[in-house]
């Protein structure tokens, strides 16, 4: 491999509105090679605006600005809408947030995975059927002679899930953004999909940008943790020593989760110090 | 927490279905989709009749007229059953408009029914070509607004819509008569047919398109053509104006999902994830907006039908209802509370088509 997959340099995303511009990313800059990133950060930090930012689909009103935006040696800031398009799916996916709102409810399974694949290879319906039929096999789900057949709202969270990973990995991208990609789903069902997901992206040799708010998750499951508040990065650590973090922001983060075996009365609140941000 | 096995799904609640078990179910809803819409015209007959009981409009003197003396009278009370139990005449009613007869009315002194399948195709023919027209292009002009917010094809929907459902139709009927029909020339005056065609065509579905065109009498398909262009035009200018805003609404309610995004992760260009994602999903309520649009008009344009003299339904139920012609206003009544069942059974069938969620009910 030549360089780096991914090369974001002073990333800027400014959303305008009525009480002036909102400054939604300020002067991210990281570098991802096949590997594990983890983002953290409370609601608001920044984190999906960055994974969108990534993939070209913030609304249009976003200003978005960077001194630099390489992945795999192509510059995506000199591309059009078109040339980005064609990125979209087959390099660069997502898995998004909720099943329930991502998948599109009047559609069954098996045409939403089969179009992530049609739109990039051309093939009989046949090839694709069996290849969707194959990826529903490859996230762990029973019957996928059934399921291809269902509707959305005739799956549980944890199986749309694993649909939403069929459907984001079929056309075989290099980089994945997984964008909080359990958070709707009920803790034991996390587990599952996150196995299915770490399979996956181990198997087939991916880069992934895990973007979360579970501290924990983000330790166990990642190599290197972004930490952001406010749009801005804090911290980067490697993922396995974030309990010993030196920013106070990390360290607040961490001490506000509450644990089982240390009895409070009240968890630690974050105290934000707004420096942080100059 | 890498990889080890992850426990297989299962969901042996979603076995499939045998052919037979399948026809028996469909079997099933369409019993029990007639059923409920046998009770609902039930309940529509119940309605028209006491309406026509409790009005304060005597149905003996509007037989015998105001001159007639007091034996007269009684004797057609009698004969018309007014005398008797109010449920025993609401069965006597109900016989009858079950056999079509919705009995006299006294400004045609025709049978009712007669009038109404003189009229009714009238308003069918204006009301649905409207429909059709407010369709083609109400949605696609309403998608195109809403996919583009806040652009020049947003405007431009907007302020022809706002135009459509602001101005009178009388008054957009008059201006397009004078200019079209009186200066220009271009459509045929007021009416369905000129004088010298009338009579040409038998009549056999009353929808004057069809009739002629089944008969091969294309100088009268044209001249109809002519004389349904501008009450139709307008008609569906306002039945546009309607969907045109609706759809807009609903798309951008739909472009906002977070299925759309999803779609365009995918390699979806942004008009393709509009036709094929978010489209689809605003067919129901879409649906429910043109059917209520389509039924309106059918229950007859009045204002349309008196500026252009459309021999339609609405003009029909207005001069009655002045000319305290009961039989034929509750007549009438029936026809558009009939018209709206139907089309309310038409649109939850398209409902189950277009939404998954919706079927097995």
């Amino acid at each position: 491999m030549s360089g780096p997959l991914l090369e974001v340099a002073g990333l800027n995303v400014t959303f305008p509105g009525r009480g002036g511009e909102t400054r939604a990313v300020r002067d991210v800059s990281f570098t991802l090679g096949r590997e594990r990133l983890g983002i953290v950060g409370e609601s608001g930090s920044g984190k999906s605006t960055t994974g969108r930012a990534l993939l070209g689909l913030l609304p249009a009103s976003a200003k978005v600005t960077a001194g630099a935006l390489r992945f795999d040696g192509l510059n995506l800031l000199s591309r059009s809408d078109a040339d980005w398009q064609a990125l979209r799916g087959k390099r660069i996916s997502m898995v998004m947030q909720d099943p329930k709102y991502s998948l599109n409810p009047v559609r069954n399974v098996g045409w939403q995975i089969e179009e992530a694949y049609r739109l990039h290879r051309r093939c009989t319906r046949a090839e694709a059927r069996a290849k969707a039929l194959a990826m529903l096999e490859a996230v762990q789900i029973r019957e996928p002679d059934l399921v291809y057949q269902l509707f959305p709202h005739q799956l549980s969270g944890g199986m749309g899930q694993r649909v939403m990973i069929a459907m984001m990995l079929i056309a075989e991208p290099d980089l994945l953004i997984a964008d909080e990609p359990t958070s709707a789903l009920d803790v034991t069902v996390q587990n599952e999909v996150l196995r299915v997901l770490d399979k996956l992206v181990e198997e087939r040799g991916m880069g992934l940008i895990f973007i979360s708010h579970n501290l924990t998750v983000v330790s166990s499951f990642c190599d290197r943790v972004l930490v952001m508040y406010g749009g801005k990065i804090m911290e980067e650590c490697a993922a396995k020593s974030l309990g010993a973090a030196k920013h106070p922001y990390t360290r607040a983060l961490i001490q506000s989760a509450p644990q089982l075996e240390r009895r409070q009365a009240e968890l630690a609140t974050v105290q934000r110090d707004p420096a942080w941000l100059t | 927490m890498s990889s080890s096995e992850a426990a297989p799904v299962s969901r042996s609640g979603f076995r499939t279905e045998t052919s037979g078990a399948r026809l028996l179910r469909l079997g099933h809803q369409l019993g029990f989709f007639l059923l409920s819409l046998a009770v609902t015209f039930l309940g529509l007959t119940a309605v028209t009749f006491f309406i026509g009981r409790f009005i304060p409009v005597d149905p003996v003197l509007a037989v015998v007229g105001d001159h007639a003396n007091h034996d007269v009278y009684e004797k057609t009370r009698l004969a018309m059953g007014l005398d008797r139990p109010i449920i025993v005449q609401y069965v006597i009613y109900l016989k009858k408009v079950l056999a079509g007869d919705l009995g006299e009315s006294v400004m045609t002194s025709q049978p009712v029914l007669a009038d109404l399948l003189t009229f009714f195709p009238a308003t069918f023919e204006l009301a649905t070509l409207a429909t059709i027209f407010g369709v083609l292009i109400g949605v696609p002009a309403g998608v195109a607004a809403g996919a583009q917010k806040g652009r020049w094809p947003d405007h431009v929907v907007r302020v022809l819509g706002l135009f459509g459902y602001s101005t009178p139709v009388f008054w957009l009927g008059l201006v397009g008569l004078f200019v079209f029909y009186g200066k220009l020339g271009w459509v045929a005056g007021t009416g369905r047919l000129d004088v010298g065609y009338d009579d040409i065509v038998t009549t056999r579905t009353g929808v004057l398109l069809i009739d002629s065109a089944l008969q091969g009498e294309w100088d009268v398909f044209r001249n109809a053509v002519g004389h349904l262009i501008l009450p139709g035009a307008i008609l569906a200018y306002y039945s546009l104006a309607y969907i045109a805003r609706m759809a807009r609404s609903f798309m951008i309610d739909q472009l906002g999902q977070e299925y759309v995004t999803a779609a365009r992760v995918k390699g979806r260009s942004f008009w393709g994830a509009v036709w094929l994602h978010a489209f689809p999903n605003i067919m129901v309520p879409l649906i429910t907006v043109i059917g209520l649009s389509y039924a309106s008009l059918l229950e007859g344009a009045v204002l349309t039908e008196t500026v252009f003299a459309w021999p339609g339904l609405g003009r029909y139920i207005t001069q009655s209802l002045f000319n305290a012609d009961m039989n034929a206003v509750l007549g009438g009544t029936l026809v558009v509370g009939a018209v709206f069942i139907g089309i309310n059974a038409f649109c939850d069938f398209l409902y189950k088509i277009f939404d998954p969620r919706l079927r097995r009910a």
